[in-house]
């Protein structure tokens, strides 16, 4: 694997390697809570705690924990953050710990977050994990936003509870129901594939023209 | 087995040195502590969250309670232990646990109505609610819907569609009948439905319909003044 440089290891989850769009990691929340762009950031700084809280600890004692028993070791750490999370979210934020439900629980079988313990914060120092961490984080926030808003806006006609459109908009339901979420993620997909596309082909047409100039 | 051991014999030099493993105390050592330290911090946490969560369940119920019985002056909490009401929980039984219903005084120390709540499925899940009625005339006080996860933007209106909520502040009387908007005589038990939510509309009639069957036995013999104008200590 080539090495990466500190401002690759926090830029590249953002976007280039975004978990959800790119890497297809932690579907489950990007389908299941992006109903409401409140649910979407609820559960993208959820999962930004956990990811963040375990990477720091899997980096800090990863030379204490014997291979044998890493993932068990993971897991623990991972199931303890969000029982944390879920605890407070409940004390805190009461309404939108109702909305999230049983999904703050299934954070602890995100593979994006056991992913990143088990590629990365294992095996490099604290500082770098901790950027990767935060890199992976926004990233999946970023990617909860956009599923969020897309179906918020589409299917209630409001951005955060806002009105939008006014009364004689007619919401999308399908939107902000599971079909919605299957839809707009397909959507958001394709676009990433026609941009991946567009710049491998625009580079080939530059390397055409580079050969024949050349020859 | 066999071949182990026959590997081993021909080829003796060839056999690397074993690596150091692990000892198996250091495995079962790594997790129990790890164990031991989520656990800590676990409960640490718990002792500041969970105070909030009851105090924030105890808020929202006494808040439904008021609403569904239209703002009575105090209500007491009758729990139902041995097949009867009584305002005291036995020692080690958790009240959360435990069926009750709330009884509604009137400033003169009258029943003005009970609160009763109750689950069951709806389309999606399971429909939360709580609902006021007046034992003397059998007509509700009122009716909010607790925990729903009911489609967005159809079911959802069982609680969203104020025209629907309303109906059931305006006395209708038990059993109720559901009917299609329009297509009801005036009847004091018609509730009109949701167009677009039959299933969940039922649903929430069906709810108290149960609830007050159940329940029904016990109106008679509630005890008629509140617990605190009872003379009793407790």
């Amino acid at each position: 694997m080539r090495t990466t440089t500190p401002k690759e290891d926090f830029t590249r989850g953002i976007w280039r390697e975004n978990p959800v769009f790119l890497q297809m990691l932690g579907l489950c929340p990007a389908l299941a809570v992006t109903n409401t762009v409140e649910n979407a950031i609820a559960m993208g700084l959820a999962t930004f705690f956990v990811l963040f809280c375990s990477s720091l600890l899997v980096s800090s004692c990863k030379s204490f924990i014997p291979h044998e028993v890493r993932i068990s070791t993971y897991i623990l750490i991972i199931a303890t953050f969000v029982t944390l999370a879920d605890m407070v979210l409940e004390a805190v934020v009461p309404e939108v710990h109702k909305e999230l439900g049983a999904f703050i629980a299934l954070i602890v079988v995100n593979c994006m977050i056991l992913g990143r313990q088990e590629a990365f914060a294992s095996k490099k120092p604290v500082g770098r994990s901790l950027l990767d961490a935060t890199g992976t984080g926004i990233g999946f926030l970023i990617a909860m936003l956009m599923m969020g808003g897309f179906r918020e806006v589409l299917g209630m006609g409001t951005f955060l509870g806002f009105e939008l459109f006014g009364p004689s908009y007619e919401p999308w339901v399908v939107m902000i129901l599971p079909a919605g979420g299957f839809l707009t993620l397909g959507f958001i997909m394709l676009g990433f594939g026609y941009y991946e596309q567009r710049k491998i082909a625009k580079a080939k047409e530059m390397s055409d023209v580079e050969g024949r100039v050349t020859s | 087995m066999s071949d182990e051991t026959n590997a081993q014999e021909a080829s003796p030099v060839a056999a690397a040195p074993e690596e150091p493993g692990v000892s198996a105390v250091r495995l079962f050592m790594t997790l129990a502590v790890a164990g031991a330290m989520a656990g800590l911090l676990i409960v640490m946490v718990n002792q500041f969250t969970q105070p909030r969560i009851i105090a924030y369940k105890a808020k929202m119920l006494k808040l439904a309670v008021t609403e569904v019985l239209q703002g009575p002056a105090r209500y007491d909490t009758l729990y139902l232990i041995d097949g009867a009401l009584t305002p005291d929980l036995p020692a080690g039984l958790k009240p959360e646990k435990q069926k009750a219903i709330y009884v509604g005084y009137t400033e003169a120390g009258e029943i003005k109505g009970i609160a009763i709540a109750r689950g069951e499925s709806g389309f999606q899940d399971v429909v939360m609610l709580i609902f006021g009625i007046d034992p003397a005339t059998q007509g509700l006080t009122g009716m909010k819907i607790l925990a729903s996860k009911e489609t967005p933007g159809l079911g959802d209106k069982i609680y969203k569609d104020l025209d629907f909520v309303q109906q059931f502040f305006e006395g209708p009387t038990v059993p109720l009948l559901g009917v299609k908007i329009g297509a009801g005589d005036g009847a004091p038990n018609e509730i009109d439905m949701i167009t677009g939510a039959t299933i969940s509309s039922r649903a929430v009639i069906r709810i108290i319909n149960n609830a007050v069957t159940e329940w029904e036995p016990f109106f008679e013999n509630l005890d008629k003044k509140p617990v605190a104008a009872r003379g009793e200590t407790k």
